[in-house]
């Protein structure tokens, strides 16, 4: 299939990918830095190149509530959001979940209040990593519109009906232009297809009326979650049929993790994110000195791929988990534990070491990615570390 | 637009019996009512609250048309997506069943409406949605155990405003919401009670047919907040009205209109204050500057309303 080359921002190329997919709604509220993703999508609405309906509301809180109120009606809907306006749509951001909904929003992952900051971190998105989304992560903008056209696949399938959050880096992604491949609208479309509103419930079938959102008592609410928690588990098979059919379709194939010349690794980095552009350039450098070093990269982060992981991992002697978030007062970040976790019923586990880096939108350069190399070659020569570290921060 | 209640019996009742409401809740009659004029093709909201709370334990219904609930301060926003999709889906010819028009309704008590829920009524009002909201304003957060809202009555006893040895019950006045909505140059606005059931299905149609948001406050009568017997709900609404504390009225594209004009010699409010339990405290010696401040109150409210309406 011929695709089309072209320079765009993480913002515009999501807003691109949303076009294509044709929704039927998109609640929308200002944040740093996912506004000109919303910008961009209201251009293409004022120019008529999509029909969708925007609702223009007054809060984040609101642009979940009333994605709820459309996805309701099988209308395809998404939003989009960024650290505080995330953590003010907390509340029923759980509840889009609970009810099955298949909205699709990008949280362009900015650090969460106080003091306020509008640079990159994670700690939005995994202040909502157990909210019952699928939780899909990017690395450069390329990968930001592939997910945005395949976060349709996954969320409306009928086995799924779970809303999925694309993951991408504010500024470093959001906001620097790059170039990469598109699909022409008329293949984009062919490849998400439209809803299928035949399937499944309408809150607008007045002549068959269902009542969403009842009171759970203590008799129903835990089979509740428990159906929550069985379709995430069915997820993955059919997030690697999508990821299947869009590689065969562009020749970009993806997996619930990138392996980067691991294959006879014996220090392994961990990463979500942009950062791992950077580490994948440090380790083609340190792979010329010789030194045996990949790089994982997770784009599926909910659900949580733990025996894959594990059986990727199982061979390396020191894996490096870098955490652009802090759980405070916990050990260590979210991923550093998730990962640790997955590995501990390993015959022979490797030694694994977190890194904090990058609060706040903290540079992370390549010098810092070396000095996490030679701490991980340290280790694997016997050097005692502490478990949880600290990268570009002045102590 | 004469409401008949003849042709009004004959209409489907939408909300089915043996829900869990109080016996003598004035609140599942307001719903009844309201659906009655609204009719199988609405779609009805629902904020976290006492008549959520007793039409929807699961695996039950008690509705009859399609109803949503997400959250407690998110009705109005949750309906106003539902209403978008509506006209969104329209628009491609892709309703699940085609109708030209579909009501969207929501309903909020007052700690849904009147406090937490404000902004995202706010929201959707101002962003002109098709909707009607209808505030269930039974003057405290009664789901959660009678705790005193922006809509409690001066001298109310509530559970978090209590009357004791020093304090007697809330020290300030409601906030006025079926004002702050008219401020929203919204094209229907209007208060009523279940007691005139002629009254609020007139604004409900009213309301419904209009071209953009409406908002109807209904007083609600409480039995177990206020503490009165359950038999008496229906001529507390009535008597509330009668003594210019729950004044009827409506405002049409900002025309202000008294729909029913109590008598000039109006009862005056510490009748109403008496029956009811949450009022008590009043009556005890040295608080009868407190009953003063009630009545100064409802009189000085009334003559600016009547003035709004050109009957002064």
């Amino acid at each position: 299939m011929k695709q089309i080359y072209v320079g765009l921002t993480g913002n515009e190329a999501v807003a691109t990918a949303f076009k294509q997919a044709r929704p039927h709604v998109a609640p929308a509220f200002p944040i740093t830095p996912q506004t000109e993703m919303m910008h961009k999508f209201a251009d293409f609405v004022a120019d008529g190149a999509v029909d969708t309906e925007m609702i223009l509301v007054e809060s984040e809180h609101s642009a979940m509530s009333a994605a709820i109120g459309s996805a309701a009606t099988g209308a395809r809907t998404f939003t989009a959001t960024s650290s505080a306006g995330f953590a003010l749509m907390w509340e029923v951001v759980y509840i889009a979940a609970s009810l099955r909904l298949p909205i699709c929003m990008p949280v362009v992952n900015r650090a969460l209040s106080g003091n306020i900051n509008i640079h990159n971190d994670h700690s939005d998105a995994m202040g909502g990593r157990d909210a019952g989304w699928i939780q899909l992560w990017c690395e450069n903008t390329q990968e930001a519109y592939d997910h945005a056209l395949m976060c349709w696949r996954i969320a409306e399938h009928k086995d799924v009906c779970l809303p999925v959050m694309i993951n991408y880096d504010g500024f470093i992604i959001s906001h620097t232009s790059e170039s990469l491949h598109i699909l022409p609208d008329e293949d984009a479309w062919k490849f998400v297809g439209p809803k299928d509103l035949k399937t499944g419930y309408s809150l607008l079938d007045v002549d068959h009326p269902i009542t969403v959102g009842p009171l759970d008592l203590t008799d129903y609410y835990f089979e509740h979650k428990i159906s929550q928690i069985e379709a995430l588990k069915r997820a993955p098979q059919h997030i690697a049929e999508v990821y299947k059919e869009f590689g065969a379709l562009t020749g970009r194939h993806y997996s619930f993790f990138e392996e980067y010349r691991t294959d006879d690794a014996d220090l392994v980095i961990v990463a979500l994110g942009s950062t791992a552009g950077t580490a994948k350039d440090v380790i083609d450098a340190q792979r010329e000195k010789g030194v045996k070093v990949g790089l994982l990269k997770i784009h599926m982060f909910r659900p949580f791929p733990a025996a894959e992981l594990a059986k990727a991992l199982s061979k390396a002697k020191v894996v490096g988990v870098m955490d652009k978030s802090a759980s405070f007062g916990g050990w260590g970040g979210p991923l550093f534990n998730e990962i640790r976790s997955a590995l501990y019923d390993l015959p022979a586990r490797p030694k694994i070491h977190n890194w904090i880096y990058g609060l706040g939108g903290r540079d992370t350069d390549t010098k810092q990615i070396v000095a996490l190399i030679e701490q991980l070659q340290a280790i694997a020569k016997g050097r005692e570390a502490e478990t949880v570290n600290l990268l570009g921060v002045r102590l | 637009m004469a409401v008949n209640l003849q042709t009004l019996s004959k209409h489907e009742d939408l909300l089915s019996g043996g829900h869990r409401a109080c016996a003598g809740c004035t609140g599942s009659n307001i719903l009844r009512q309201i659906m009655l004029t609204a009719g199988r093709d609405t779609v009805v909201g629902g904020a976290t609250g006492c008549m959520e709370v007793v039409t929807t334990i699961f695996p039950y219904t008690a509705w009859k048309t399609p109803f949503i609930h997400s959250a407690f301060e998110n009705c109005a926003a949750t309906i106003s997506g539902a209403e978008t999709a509506f006209r969104a889906l329209k628009k491609r010819g892709e309703l699940p069943v085609p109708r030209e028009k579909i009501n969207f309704i929501a309903f909020g008590g007052d700690g849904g409406t009147y406090d937490i829920g404000l902004q995202s009524l706010s929201g959707a009002m101002e962003r002109g949605h098709n909707m009607l909201y209808v505030c269930y304003d039974n003057e405290a957060y009664m789901n959660t155990g009678i705790q005193r809202s922006g809509a409690t009555p001066f001298g109310a006893h509530t559970s978090t405003a209590p009357a004791g040895k020093v304090k007697q019950g809330k020290d300030r006045h409601r906030k006025d919401l079926t004002k702050i909505m008219v401020a929203h140059n919204i094209p229907y606005v209007a208060q009523s009670t279940p007691f005139h059931w002629k009254d609020l299905q007139m604004k409900v149609r009213k309301a419904l047919d209009v071209d953009g948001p409406a908002f109807i406050n209904v007083l609600m009568p409480c039995t177990v907040g206020w503490g009165f017997d359950p038999a008496l709900g229906m001529e507390l609404a009535k008597m509330a009205t009668d003594c210019n504390f729950w004044p009827l009225f409506e405002v049409e594209n900002g025309e202000y209109k008294l729909t029913y004009k109590p008598k000039a010699d109006r009862t005056p409010i510490v009748e109403w204050l008496k029956t009811q339990v949450r009022f008590k405290h009043l009556f005890k010696p040295g608080n009868e500057g407190l009953l003063e401040e009630i009545q100064r109150w409802v009189d000085d409210e009334q003559r600016k309303l009547l003035k709004l309406c050109g009957e002064a």
